[in-house]
């Protein structure tokens, strides 16, 4: 019998106050296995302990939302009796120490977090952030988490649509590896993880317990240090063969009656399946772990509790269907074993080898687990970014052509040839534009979705930063013509038991709540990933939206790339010239300085209000949002993917040349429009209150300024397009 | 035409070819479990693409020692044809249904893009509706299209005109930039000597919608519809 020591207890991450706590709840001290329980139901990645009562501050509801947070993943109502089911989830602490299969395990987590609901995943996304490129490992962990996304993705016959990817020193030591699934299902076939029903059959499914990623909830909730290497046994293998198999038969079992309720086993595994169900149902749980299917001999209780072998689901069945569903789950060649039952006493019960080796309250583990409102300093406001000295304008072709080809703007071309972006052959927006597009079925309906955060405004000001993060992804899904109906989150932090940490994750959640809440735009779906720190070093605050919206006919979406000669160019929405914390000034004037641009929600929602109905109306040839680089940028992508040129009419003199061109301000966009349109136009717009200024003409093979440059649009696609191939390949 | 779709475990691009054979045709093909050991009376067998029995070994390895792959060997003998994209035509390569072997693509990445292919037979059963010369775009994505055979087979292929499409770049040359993979002449779909079975690495039923942006996949089905109704 292994003895409870002080020193075991702080191993497993519990501190003193909460091992005292344990001992409250157990009415006596815990065995090994219980104490194991106990540390991850009780560890950050399980308990949100840090974060929950922030969390609460999240617009959940609307008409649209079937399901808030708090499920394995959120739904939302796309119409015609059709969901959309959704979540993103982290996979960072796992991905640095071993990139593919870090990675790629993240993907299969969040897949089976989407199907475990009944709904077929339909598209991946991710949102990627790496440290600096001439960083020494970051080459090698660009190269290792891309194939893992493809490797996984890519059997799974999910085609990866979307993402997005940045590049920071701040990011050296903690990389973030974002992964993002949705499917869709029928409204009215969901399925839920609260058990319920004593004397229930408990079911396990799928692949068999090893004694990989033991700990793995409790090192993603732990910073890193040197010695971060020696965690890589905590990391999953991942099994992407067996997990389409396990998909295809749970959809298979989904398609009758037999489920009562249903979980995926991810982080924490067999624990926090077993535990959630229970607990969420109101009922108890008994198992009997000799018949937990093991890949190895001689697993202890402890190690089957706390693996977290991949692709494996845990299901509650009706009684008398478990012939049929084993039947299912033998013509794909799974393992299913009936490992248990419900009962109704609250309480879990482990039995192995005959005798009870656990037996503990389930509430505590779960509702009443420990939760902190910890102490937070707000950020201070960002300095003014004081007085620049301008590049000089015949200077201005160079500047261009060196930001299109910045980590940050380079076209991402290189990764998303390697994730299969058309298999299931409904893609219809593929990666490349301001957000993907997937057809539902055979239908004219499509979903449209994205991942959004620019880190640098969050840092700078987390409220704004929070802000942004949200009207981007609003922006974005408005911008290929798609109502935006609900988000998912990803909340990557430092260690939230500093101060400063803590200020920059309250400040990105009421940033965002005002966002949600400004742009009916809920949250319904998340994740929380703190203590992305190493040595003392967090990572630029970094919370990650997903957001998903609807087309009722995708005929009417555009797409960003300009379509004919002698089109009349737009900017929807006013701007002041916001340098502070723009592309141009990190990369052109080498300074991080400066408040990020503010986003203001009313004129946001107003805007994107007014270009969603403009192309719902056939008005609009081609959209795109104006973001990182400004409005420069937004019309050289716009020229690159059409191959076709813009002269930009009476571009403005002297400093404001770069202000104007280059400023990040946000709630705004550029629309390509029929010239002979143009009154009809000018005067919707007038009527909506909405600012609409003519900037250019479309034509030609050039991006023209006339009298400052004029740069051939195969100049400003070779710049954006060989930085990355280049870089990996160095 | 009646048609039968095998498929494997892991196989993925089963219901997007199920979905173009019913467009085309107007009829649902049959969907044939891997376990299976018979198919049902039909004239087109599919091998669809995916990743059968996970690809862990060499891609369609596993998929070629199965039952029912001896069935689709005997019924394509007896002259059933047969189409095998992408992994099914790993499969047929590996079953020696058409020659050759499929290597790791040339920069060992995964690709999924659109390429252009030149049609070099428009008198095939698969291939009837397509122009002489053509140049279609259709979608690759795979991560074994290297296709490899020695010069002496190469030159038999050629000579004898199984060679049904070449990657090409759009002024339908045959270059090398032009190749995603580094297949040996630019090879990316094969036909028998008998001429009814063809292999392919690109996917046809990823093209054969407007909302695909491109519909150069549908001839290829419609071929068949003519060619076996």
């Amino acid at each position: 019998m292994t003895e409870i020591t002080k020193e075991l207890v702080r191993d497993h991450g519990l501190s003193d106050d909460e091992y005292d706590l344990v001992v409250k709840h157990m009415g006596r001290t815990p065995n090994i296995t219980e104490l194991g329980i106990f540390s991850v139901m009780w560890s950050e990645h399980c308990s949100y302990k840090s974060s929950r009562v922030w969390l609460k501050k999240l617009p959940t509801s609307g008409p649209q939302v079937i399901q808030g947070p708090g499920e394995n993943a959120g739904i939302v109502d796309i119409g015609d009796g059709d969901a959309a089911v959704f979540k993103m989830e982290s996979h960072n602490h796992p991905s640095f120490i071993e990139p593919y299969q870090g990675a790629a395990t993240g993907v299969g987590g969040i897949m089976r977090d989407v199907f475990t609901m009944g709904a077929r995943p339909v598209a991946n996304l991710n949102a990627l952030r790496f440290g600096a490129p001439d960083h020494p490992k970051t080459r090698y962990l660009v190269g290792g988490v891309v194939s893992g996304i493809g490797g996984y993705g890519n059997c799974m016959g999910v085609p990866t649509v979307g993402g997005e990817v940045n590049f920071h020193p701040g990011y050296n030591g903690n990389i973030l590896v974002n992964a993002m699934t949705v499917g869709v299902a029928k409204a009215d076939r969901i399925f839920y993880s609260a058990a319920a029903g004593v004397g229930n059959p408990v079911v396990y499914v799928g692949s068999k317990t090893g004694r990989d990623g033991i700990h793995g909830a409790t090192m993603a909730s732990a910073e890193f240090d040197d010695q971060s290497e020696e965690k890589r046994p905590t990391v999953q293998v991942g099994d992407p063969f067996t997990e389409k198999l396990l998909l295809e038969a749970c959809l298979e079992l989904m398609s009758g009656d037999a489920i009562v309720a249903i979980q995926d086993m991810g982080a924490a595994g067999l624990t926090s399946s077993s535990v959630e169900m229970a607990s969420k149902g109101q009922v108890g749980i008994e198992l009997d772990l000799d018949q937990v299917p093991t890949r190895e001999t001689g697993m202890t209780p402890y190690e089957m509790m706390l693996s977290e072998s991949q692709e494996r689901m845990l299901m509650v069945l009706k009684p008398g269907s478990e012939e049929r569903a084993a039947d299912i789950f033998r013509k794909w060649e799974l393992d299913f074993a009936i490992i248990g039952q419900i009962t109704d006493t609250n309480r879990l019960v482990l039995r192995h080898g005959g005798a009870v080796v656990a037996d503990m309250p389930l509430h505590p583990l779960t509702e009443q687990a420990p939760s902190y409102k910890r102490p937070w300093v707000a950020t201070e406001a960002a300095e003014d970014i004081g007085d620049l000295s301008y590049p000089d304008t015949s200077a201005f072709d160079a500047v261009l052509l060196r930001l299109l080809a910045c980590p940050d703007l380079a076209s991402r071309r290189w990764i998303w040839e390697q994730y299969d972006h058309s298999v299931m052959a409904n893609t219809i927006q593929k990666p490349g534009g301001d957000a993907a597009i997937v057809r539902v079925g055979d239908s004219a309906k499509a979903l449209a979705m994205t991942t959004d955060v620019t880190p640098r405004y969050c840092k700078a000001d987390p409220f704004e930063g929070g802000k942004q993060a949200v009207a981007e992804a609003w922006r974005n899904l408005t911008a290929v013509g798609a109502t935006p109906l609900a988000i998912t989150d990803c909340l990557n932090f430092g260690n939230p038991e500093r101060p400063e940490i803590m200020g920059q994750f309250a400040g990105c959640i009421e940033g965002m709540a005002a966002a949600c809440e400004a742009l009916n735009f809920p949250v319904v779906s998340g994740n929380v990933s703190l203590y992305n720190e190493t040595n003392g070093e967090a990572i630029p605050p970094t919370p990650a939206v997903g957001g998903v919206g609807v087309l009722k006919d995708l005929r009417k979406s555009v797409t960003l790339a300009l379509k004919q000669t002698g089109s009349t160019l737009y900017v929807i929405g006013e701007a002041t010239g916001h340098l502070g914390q723009s592309l141009f000034l990190r990369e052109i004037l080498g300074s991080e300085a400066g408040p990020p641009p503010p986003v203001a929600l009313d004129v946001e929602k107003q805007n994107g209000d007014f270009v969603r109905k403009a192309i719902g109306e056939g008005l609009v040839l081609a959209c795109h949002d104006v973001s990182d680089g400004g409005l420069i940028v937004a019309l050289a992508e716009m020229a690159m993917a059409g191959g076709i040129g813009v002269e930009i009419t009476s571009p403005p003199q002297g400093p404001a040349l770069w202000h104007t061109l280059f400023g990040e301000d946000q709630g705004r966009y550029i629309i390509e429009i029929e010239t002979h349109k143009r009154d009809a136009f000018e005067k919707r717009a007038l009527d909506a209150g909405v600012s609409a200024s003519q900037i250019g003409l479309t034509g030609g093979n050039r991006l023209d300024l006339p009298g400052i440059a004029a740069i051939p649009i195969e100049k400003m696609r070779a710049a954006n397009e060989d930085w990355l191939p280049g870089y990996m390949a160095s | 035409m009646r048609s039968a779709v095998v498929v494997f475990p892991a196989s993925n691009c089963d219901q997007d070819v199920a979905r173009a054979l019913e467009k085309v045709t107007g009829t649902a093909p049959h969907m044939v479990w891997h376990a299976d050991s018979a198919l049902p009376e039909v004239d087109l067998i599919v091998l669809p693409g995916g990743f059968s029995y996970g690809d862990y070994l060499r891609c369609g390895a596993m998929a070629a020692k199965t039952a029912i792959m001896a069935d689709v060997v005997r019924r394509a003998g007896a002259g059933t044809h047969v189409l095998g994209i992408c992994n099914g035509f790993q499969i047929l390569l590996e079953t020696g249904l058409l020659p050759g072997a499929m290597l790791p693509n040339a920069n060992v990445h995964f690709v999924c893009r659109d390429v252009h292919l030149k049609t070099e037979r428009t008198d095939t059963v698969f291939t009837r509706h397509y122009e002489n010369d053509a140049l279609l775009r259709i979608p690759v994505a795979h991560h074994e299209g290297n296709y490899f055979a020695s010069d002496q087979v190469l030159d038999d292929l050629e000579g004898s005109g199984q060679i049904v499409f070449r990657y090409a770049d759009e002024n339908a040359d045959i270059t090398e930039d032009a190749n995603p993979n580094g297949a040996r002449r630019n090879i990316a779909g094969l036909i028998n000597g008998r001429g009814n079975v063809l292999g392919m690495m690109p996917h046809p039923e990823r093209a054969v919608d407007d909302a695909h942006g491109g519909i150069d996949g549908l001839p290829l089905f419609r071929s068949l519809l003519d060619a076996l109704s």
